[in-house]
């Protein structure tokens, strides 16, 4: 009966991650933004979305990258109905949300599940830039702390995927405040002795960069992922002056202090199962 | 309260001659003593902070430093601070943890300065690391948002048990120009966005996000500067009396339900 359950389970998430995979940016035969060349589909998703030519990172959608994290079988989203609303009557707000939840098929731009890696259990959240950048609303940092809150009560250890650009700005302050709940809420996990590891893929900028995102016992990053609190065009302007090469980018924070490692996509899994391992975290009871 | 609309009073909060953090720290408080550098490789001005004594009481005491004049402002950068003013602002908190004193800030800033040497030194880690430690401290954290209070930059020293606003102060996820280039790429558009996005003291006590609002002169602060030191002196003392019967592990459970509490959306119906 369990294994039955496992098994939907396993499918819904496949199907899940099979929309993802077919995500506007990923359209057919598209060339690699970052050295032209054009593979087909095929290979592109053979590769997990990694450019067979120059080894570009694609962004993916959250329930993609949960599929290439989680064991067969042990997805369970938690808080998939919270949604955002619009506290400042913005206009045109709603409207875009309904959009942006047609379009990806997701209802807020965080994902949160438990699962397991390896055999061991794990709270697991994925931002996906496909849904308004993947910026902080009242819902994101209410769906974190949650997932923070979560496994702090099941005493899980706890890893992100961040990839944002700064804050929901149609909610306004309050956007602003998830920077403390989440900060907060992890503090308090941290203290309690809870494992966090921090994933940075492109791109993690402003609220989430400045909150979540930069407080991991274990910090890691996917190549090239540009990261940073200022966008770059906004430091631009600021100056007046080009950025120098490879500004903000994965490369760079690791050079100047900010990372532990930079993994790349296809050894993502197996990085995490061995922290989790080093860190003894997750076992079964 | 003065009828403002909202792009007025983010005009008056940004005043040339409105009282900042290092005003109301000689008008507040005795016996100061400035506290230099982050201890790791430099000191910001753009953060002025130290002990001092509030009504005979020592108390740790620090905010965001803008210049009265072009020279001022280029020692200390308008204001916006970079990671290593954030550093120092944790390093004098977690030290006013270490010996019992309270926590008494001013926020008033256009953000945190968006520079390549901010960027290479941890901006965002400063920022965030700011939030962790302040949201934990056990220890009364008063804050007052004097002037603009604009994003990250801002709430970086503003995770208070208690946090004010004069009443002519903004608050907001980011300035009105930024928010409209944002937004509706058309920084022009600034004056539409005051209004939109709902920064005013009596939006922000609506909102749940502060908890009181410090009255002002009709014309603005920067009018009558000692009517509002006294007005903040009041305010500061009624928040720390407030504050007094609650033990530290208490201090810092208020402050964390606090900002749990902000912006819960309720569940969709399925």
């Amino acid at each position: 009966m369990n294994q039955l359950f496992a098994k939907r389970r396993q499918k819904l998430l496949a199907l899940k991650a099979m929309r993802d995979g077919q995500a506007p940016h990923l359209s057919q035969a598209s060339p690699c933004p970052r050295c032209g060349q054009v593979f087909p589909r095929r290979d592109l998703a053979r590769s997990r979305y990694v450019c067979p030519g120059c080894g570009y990172h694609y962004p993916v959608g959250a329930y993609y990258r949960l599929s290439l994290i989680l064991d067969p079988g042990s997805f369970r989203e938690l808080d998939e109905k919270l949604t955002s609303h619009d506290p400042l009557h913005f206009p045109g707000y709603t409207t875009k949300l309904e959009e942006a939840r047609a379009r990806t098929g997701i209802q807020e731009a965080v994902v949160t599940a438990s699962g397991t890696i390896d055999g061991r259990r794990a709270a697991v959240g994925v931002l996906d830039s496909r849904f308004f950048m993947g910026s902080m609303s009242a819902a994101v940092g209410e769906k974190v702390t949650r997932l923070v809150e979560y496994a702090e009560k099941n005493k899980l250890p706890l890893i992100i995927f961040s990839a944002s650009g700064g804050a929901r700005m149609q909610e306004g302050i309050l956007s602003l405040m998830q920077m403390a709940k989440t900060s907060a809420a992890l503090e308090r996990f941290s203290r309690r002795g809870g494992l966090y590891i921090s994933v940075l893929t492109d791109p993690t900028t402003g609220g989430v960069t400045a909150s979540f995102a930069s407080l991991g016992d274990i910090t890691l990053a996917e190549p090239g992922a540009l990261i940073g609190f200022a966008g770059p065009r906004v430091i631009q302007q600021t100056i007046g002056q080009t950025l120098p090469e490879g500004f903000q980018r994965a490369e760079y924070l690791e050079e100047h202090g900010f990372l532990d490692a930079i993994v790349p996509r296809t050894q993502l899994r197996e990085t995490l199962a061995r922290l989790l391992k080093l860190h003894g975290k997750g076992e079964r009871p | 309260m003065s009828a403002h609309t909202a792009a007025e009073r983010v005009a008056l909060a940004r005043h040339a001659g409105r009282p900042g953090t290092a005003d109301f720290i000689s008008a507040l408080f005795t016996d100061f003593f400035e506290q230099k550098g982050d201890r790791r490789s430099r000191e910001d001005a753009a953060i002025l902070g130290g002990i001092a004594l509030f009504h005979g009481r020592p108390v740790t005491v620090l905010g965001h430093r803008k210049g009265k004049d072009l020279e001022e402002n280029l020692k200390y950068n308008f204001g916006m601070p970079g990671p290593e003013g954030y550093r120092k602002a944790c390093r004098l908190m977690k030290q006013a943890e270490k010996f019992g004193r309270p926590v008494i800030t001013f926020i008033d800033t256009p953000g945190a300065y968006p520079g390549v040497e901010a960027e290479e030194r941890g901006q965002g880690e400063a920022i965030a690391r700011n939030l962790a430690v302040m949201s934990a401290l056990t220890v009364p954290v008063v804050c007052v948002v004097t002037g603009e209070g604009s994003s990250g930059g801002a709430l970086a020293i503003g995770v208070g048990n208690t946090v004010l606003m004069l009443e002519n102060a903004v608050y907001s996820v980011l300035s009105p120009e930024g928010f409209a280039a944002i937004l509706w790429k058309d920084s022009a558009r600034a004056e539409e966005a005051c209004e939109s996005m709902k920064l005013t003291a009596a939006d922000l006590l609506a909102a749940g996000v502060i908890d009181g609002i410090i009255p002002e002169p009709e014309g603005g602060a920067h009018t009558d500067p000692k009517a509002v030191y006294r007005a903040v002196d009041s305010a500061l003392v009624k928040a720390l009396d407030g504050l007094k019967k609650l033990n530290g592990r208490a201090l810092a459970d208020q402050r964390y339900r606090k900002f749990r509490a902000m912006g819960v959306p309720g569940r969709e119906k399925t």
